[in-house]
């Protein structure tokens, strides 16, 4: 069986532009959400409180939860639907558990007067310190920092420099973009998501080197021919590679969307973007630069 | 047979059957009888998150121990002082530092004299501005050894009440300065284990003050309740700061059934020393009302009505049996040096444990079922061989896992899916390359051979920079994402075995044998 048939000569390189337009309004669209949201929707990982998770044995909805926890005297209580049953729901509070104040048990208390101790289930509790909360915070951005200057560097090494740079404006585009979904679905940044952002820095520097390894193979046997020409010609004869392992990946990925389970959704989410974005910039985002590098390189 | 393709067979063989062993107690109910003790016998360990569970990260109010341990200090020299027979010595504890003040000069010098004899540790300093006081502060050693010990002593106290609560493989361990991490999986009622592991339980029997008096007074809240309506009242106690007993003096508590209306209570049988201090106190001040105190809570405060010998005295306060029982774990086990704050809570109830495990199971075995499926009608022979180097994978994976008593997280098994997907992107590089050397009209061998030599540098170079990544996440991850590093970085190696030194040693052994003239890929 062959998907994509060999000796495709699709012109990929001609789309560039259309493509430099399109992902710059996606990251335009990015910062006017960043903006209009007031920065990321940070989780209590990252922002230090409580949620506790609760799943109660028939719908409800989130308008009468509230209602039943606004009895605690807790002040900010945010209750939000959670998967896809209408049956279970994050009630939020922004500051964290410190023993003396027992929030989670006081949300317990309430909802067993509201409803009965037998109709709801406390799945999770999570409680963020703002000390810890910083921590995490720090952490995670050091992390997603230093893989993708690692990956960069390491690309950049192993290659050339300006195969590093395009891998590098490759990942930092993706992280941009996936933000961006994010930022409009209005999802929780959380170390989750930052675990999910990782993977999928992982698996497109994965497709930038599948390219650029094909790129420099072809610089060695097409001598005379010209970069535009080595790098559309290595696009296409990688392009059956690309789409099936990104279709067996997106394969798994969508079962864990679907059948995965509340807690592993925004987890798939991000992937399900990421992975997509990862495979369209390798094409479209590293290659190009490496050619405008090159351009440039000619130019002086 | 080539002489180097046996020893590759063998080597793929042994890990095999190393893989096998290893997981074999994780997915078998019991373990035979016959199985050897010196065979591994543990199983995968599944994290909070997939097994239902609490994960505490506590600290200890650092400043508050050193406080505790100079209001300790100024407690032995106001004794030593009244054996001394000094006049009137105000100690004052202001911060870090402990303020003598005593206006007569003999009295001054018996506060040097006990320093310098008693409390070494203790550096006195010329107050600038009044001469008849004396200051003594701790330097910073020692006030970092008075911090590390409260650490450790806290560590230790709360390592005893879990004990004594009953919890199966409970993780108690240091972290950082001041920090301490509590795991307590499967446990059912968070909460209460929360209080336990939370509550300070400081223990102090103080005399109530009577009026006209010229002692140091402070006011602390009761917890008494209605007797009729079980409702608490807001009472309070005016008492003598001198402690007159404090937790030391325990040697045992223990939960005794009710005999009235009040509930259930806790009896507590004193140490010898502690013992003795009792019959004196109390055959000093017949008549005067007694206070126990926890936690600057008064408990209760009966009227001593004679001198109590044999050392044993109780706690009653309308508990319920299980207030009770805590309130016994929490004085055997002792109080924390300094109160402890929670910075970090995860509890995952163990229904949804179960129910990410079970959707996370299944949504995994269903696309990896499509995944195989797809390779094999795909890449036909050469997919069901990538299948089988996967199957390989994903069990050297776990084997791993076992053996180095990783524990299994939710962010875990999304590693496992990146494995699964580095190891077929390996293995779609390999057989692409061959369709292509076989396009070009080269035979089988040949098209292995070159196959794999112009698939081999694409794929090391991407594994290599998932596994610095991996490296990465471990050194700044944490919980979750190093759970996810650790699967990772396990899994890219693994997966390197078995996309190309297996499926290679494969082909290699069919082609040596002559039986493959034509590549089925």
């Amino acid at each position: 069986m062959e998907l994509i048939k060999a000796g495709t000569k699709i012109d990929f390189l001609r789309y560039a532009k259309g493509a430099y337009l399109f992902s710059a309004l996606l990251i335009l669209l990015g910062i006017i959400a960043f903006w209009y949201r007031g920065g990321l929707n940070y989780g209590v990982d990252f922002a230090g409180g409580t949620i506790v998770h609760v799943k109660f044995s028939q719908q409800t909805d989130a308008a009468s939860i509230r209602a039943v926890v606004s009895q605690t005297d807790i002040s900010d209580i945010t209750v939000q639907d959670f998967g896809q049953n209408g049956d279970e729901f994050l009630i939020r509070i922004p500051k964290s558990e410190t023993g003396a104040e027992n929030f989670s048990n006081r949300i317990r208390q309430s909802l067993t007067d509201g409803y009965g101790p037998e109709a709801f289930d406390v799945q999770r509790v999570e409680s963020v310190g703002p000390k810890v909360g910083r921590d995490l915070r720090r952490k995670g951005i050091l992390a997603v920092v230093f893989a993708t200057f690692m990956m960069g560097g390491y690309i950049a090494f192993r290659f050339e420099p300006r195969f590093g740079v395009g891998a590098g404006v490759a990942l930092i585009h993706d992280v941009l973009v996936t933000t961006t979904v994010l930022l409009v679905a209005d999802i929780e940044f959380d170390l989750t998501v930052v675990a999910a952002l990782l993977t999928v820095i992982g698996y497109s520097v994965n497709d930038t080197v599948i390219v650029c390894d094909r790129v420099r193979e072809n610089m060695r046997k097409l001598r005379r021919e010209t970069m535009r020409t080595i790098i559309n010609r290595s696009i296409n004869e990688t392009l059956s590679r690309t789409v099936i392992t990104t279709g067996t990946v997106l394969m798994v990925i969508l079962a864990l969307f679907f059948l995965g389970g509340s807690v592993i959704h925004a987890f798939a989410l991000v992937l399900l973007v990421g992975m997509t974005v990862g495979t369209y910039s390798s094409i479209y985002v590293a290659s190009p630069v490496v050619l405008l590098w090159e351009k440039g390189a000619t130019r002086q | 047979m080539p002489q180097g393709l046996r020893y590759r067979i063998l080597l793929i063989v042994a890990l095999t059957l190393w893989g096998s062993l290893y997981l074999i107690p994780s997915f078998s109910p019991a373990l035979p009888g016959w199985w050897p003790s010196f065979l591994p016998s543990h199983q995968i360990r599944l994290g909070l998150d997939l097994r239902g569970g609490t994960y505490l990260l506590l600290t200890v109010d650092l400043e508050k121990a050193v406080e505790n341990s100079l209001d300790q200090y100024a407690e032995e020299f106001r004794r030593a002082l009244s054996e001394a027979e000094a006049g009137i010595v105000d100690i004052r504890r202001e911060g870090n530092t402990l303020r003598f003040s005593a206006t007569s000069a003999s009295d001054r010098t018996t506060v040097r004299e006990i320093l310098a004899d008693r409390f070494p540790i203790l550096e006195p300093r010329i107050s600038a501005g009044s001469s008849s006081d004396i200051v003594v502060d701790l330097d910073s050693r020692q006030v970092e050894a008075l911090q590390q010990y409260a650490v450790d002593q806290s560590l230790e106290t709360i390592r005893n009440r879990i004990d004594q609560f009953g919890v199966a493989e409970p993780v108690i361990q240091r972290q950082g300065e001041r920090d301490i991490l509590v795991q307590l999986p499967g446990i059912q009622d968070p909460e209460r284990a929360k209080e336990l592991i939370g509550r300070t339980a400081v223990l102090e029997f103080k005399l109530v003050a009577e009026e006209g008096s010229t002692r140091e007074t402070e006011t602390l809240n009761g917890q008494d309740r209605d007797p009729l309506s079980g409702e608490p009242i807001r009472t309070t106690y005016t008492l003598e700061k001198q402690t007159l007993l404090s937790g030391d003096g325990i040697a045992d508590a223990r939960v005794r059934p009710s005999v009235d209306i009040e509930g259930p209570y806790v009896e507590l049988i004193l140490n010898n020393r502690g013992a003795e201090t009792f019959e004196e106190v109390t055959g000093a001040n017949v008549g005067r009302r007694l206070a126990i105190v926890l936690d600057n809570t008064v408990y209760s405060a009966p009227v001593i009505r004679d001198r109590i010998g044999g050392g044993h005295a109780s706690i009653t306060g309308g508990f319920d049996l299980k207030e009770a029982r805590d309130l016994a774990i929490v004085l055997r086990a002792g109080a924390l040096p300094a109160p402890v704050t929670i910075a970090e809570e995860r509890t995952v109830g163990p229904s949804l444990g179960r129910d990410s495990i079970e959707q996370g199971t299944m949504s995994f075995i269903i696309g990896g079922v499509l995944v195989v499926v797809f390779m094999v009608v795909y890449y036909n022979l050469a997919g069901l061989l990538a299948d089988l180097a996967l199957a390989l994978n994903i069990l050297l994976l776990l084997a791993a896992l076992a053996m180095f008593d990783a524990t299994l997280t939710l962010p875990g098994i999304a590693g496992i899916v990146l494995t699964v997907g580095m190891a077929v992107d390996a293995n779609v590089l390999i057989n692409e390359r061959m369709r292509e050397e076989v396009r070009l009209g080269k035979g089988a061998r040949a098209a292995v051979d070159s196959g794999y030599e112009r698939a081999l540098p694409a794929i090391f170079d991407s594994n290599i920079t998932t596994f610095l990544s991996g490296l990465i996440l471990f050194q700044f991850g944490s919980g979750p994402i190093k759970g996810f590093a650790v699967t990772l970085c396990i899994g890219i190696m693994s997966t390197v075995f078995t996309t190309v030194f297996c499926t290679r040693a494969v082909y290699d052994y069919f082609l040596a044998r002559r039986r493959l003239n034509a590549l089925s890929v």
